[in-house]
């Protein structure tokens, strides 16, 4: 048993917030690099461009990439040989993020009550923890803020089995196709296939952590990555909806077995200001 | 070719803008989201007096981040207009002529845009660290207790946007997409 105490826990949070909702992934700025150069449209470039300066601006003045700095959502894998001392495991990632989100001076962005009161709870928690007990005694915390704007553009559906391949593909383009310009493109798109219909949309989220570029390991469902990426592009929405082939960065689809009666797919969009970041302790 | 323009909108403004064109905008500009344009819309409802005047105004859809010690504001960047669709009309017929944000707008907005010849311009999404540049001055004027979600008061130099949606309904998503649509 390796003890860690919920301190530990509290300041790698504080400085995960603080990191991630400034400082851009690496191959998310290649991305977008490489997409000016392939960009056709004249308007398309130069959004592109400020794009680029946004991040850029952004770290050097410690500023966060967006002002929308998002739900705070965390993916844990917990050793099942650690011991957390000192408090609540819970509470130390809210309390990480309440201390990240003041000191950072991020948004908040979170309301208390979705339908009734929307008040804001004013230091953005709570946050989402998707937890997951691993062998082993470290625990390694993902964070990846998500915006509202992109979420709002995802969809999700319960396909026929026969549906299959040409079902999904209908479904992605239909989906990106309406959410037009609201996303904020150039956006990332994770699919999730398969499961019940919270694994379909939380492998959908998780597909979003996978770097530009890196593919799923099954050739067929790499192939349909570049094939929807390609088509996608086609669509002529374009950085910022304003016209372009630059609609996209990546398709990154996510599997799971499914029913014999089933084939669930969602659909999550991200904004080109993809954020995550990881540590472990 | 990028247009200077200064706030208030004046009707002659408003007429030289067309669909697409680049502008950089400078004056004050007013920022209400969600909670905020629900309050406003209340408020005309019950035909009590508004915080800010409407007349000649912009308003951006943004809820900034806050201003670290020593600066002006945080990152500001436009959040999806279409949220605010149900509420645009009626500003809109009480003089409002700017809105400054990001996304569709609902065919209600559009007529009320070529009604009352108004502007839809838009910002780069994702852009609030660059965008927060262009702001010089900022104030809270109303609804405090909304957080990012209060009205400010922005002072702006060379704001720069587009314009989305013209008076005469032009919209540069429609003409845009259609240029560069290959299925």
């Amino acid at each position: 048993m390796r003890e860690v105490h919920v301190d530990e826990i509290i300041a790698a949070v504080e400085k995960l917030c603080i990191e991630a909702n400034i400082k851009l992934p690496e191959d998310v700025k290649f991305a977008l690099n490489k997409a000016v150069e392939k960009e056709t449209s004249p308007l398309g470039r130069e959004i592109l461009n400020d794009i680029i300066k946004n991040y850029q601006i952004a770290e050097e003045k410690d500023l966060a990439i967006c002002q929308d700095t998002g739900f705070a959502v965390f993916f844990v894998k917990l050793g099942q040989d650690v011991r957390i001392t000192g408090g609540n495991f819970t509470e130390a990632i809210n309390e990480g993020v309440r201390r990240g989100y003041k000191n950072g001076y991020l948004r908040k962005s979170i309301v208390n009550d979705p339908l009734i009161y929307r008040k804001n709870t004013g230091d953005n928690t709570p946050a989402i923890i998707h937890l997951e007990i691993v062998p082993g005694d470290k625990i390694h915390i993902t964070f990846a803020p998500k915006g509202g704007g992109s979420e709002n553009m995802s969809a999700l559906r319960m396909l026929k089995p026969s549906d299959g391949v040409e079902g999904l593909k209908k479904f992605v383009l239909e989906t990106v196709r309406q959410a037009g310009p609201n996303p904020c493109p150039p956006i990332i798109i994770g699919v999730g296939i398969g499961g019940t219909i919270e694994v379909a949309t939380l492998i959908a989220k998780k597909a979003l952590l996978r770097p530009i570029g890196e593919h799923h390991p099954m050739p067929e469902i790499a192939e349909l990555e570049k094939e929807l990426l390609e088509e996608v592009n086609k669509l002529g929405i374009g950085p910022q909806g304003f016209g372009g082939k630059t609609t996209a960065l990546a398709v990154n689809i996510e599997t799971f077995p499914a029913h014999i009666a089933s084939l669930p797919v969602a659909i999550n969009i991200q904004c080109h200001v993809a954020r995550h970041k990881e540590v472990e302790i | 070719m990028i247009k200077h323009i200064t706030t208030p909108l004046t009707p002659e403004i408003i007429s030289s803008l067309q669909a697409g064109d680049k502008v950089l905008i400078s004056g004050i500009i007013y920022s209400a989201r969600d909670a905020a344009h629900k309050r406003l819309y209340e408020m005309i409802k019950k035909g009590e007096k508004l915080p800010i005047e409407l007349e000649g105004q912009i308003i951006y859809y943004v809820g900034p981040c806050p201003a670290k010690p020593g600066t002006v504001i945080g990152s500001a960047g436009p959040t999806t207009s279409g949220r605010m669709d149900a509420y645009t009309p009626l500003l809109l017929e009480k003089g409002l002529k700017g809105m400054i944000g990001k996304g569709f707008r609902s065919k209600e907005v559009v007529d009320a845009i070529v009604k009352y010849g108004a502007v839809y311009f838009g910002a780069i999404g994702g852009a609030g660290a660059l965008l927060a540049d262009s702001i010089k001055d900022s104030k809270i004027v109303a609804f405090e207790d909304l957080g990012p979600e209060a009205i400010y008061e922005f002072k702006v130099e060379n704001f720069p946007a587009i314009v989305i949606i013209d008076k005469e309904g032009n919209d540069l998503y429609k003409i845009g997409v259609e240029k560069y649509r290959e299925i």
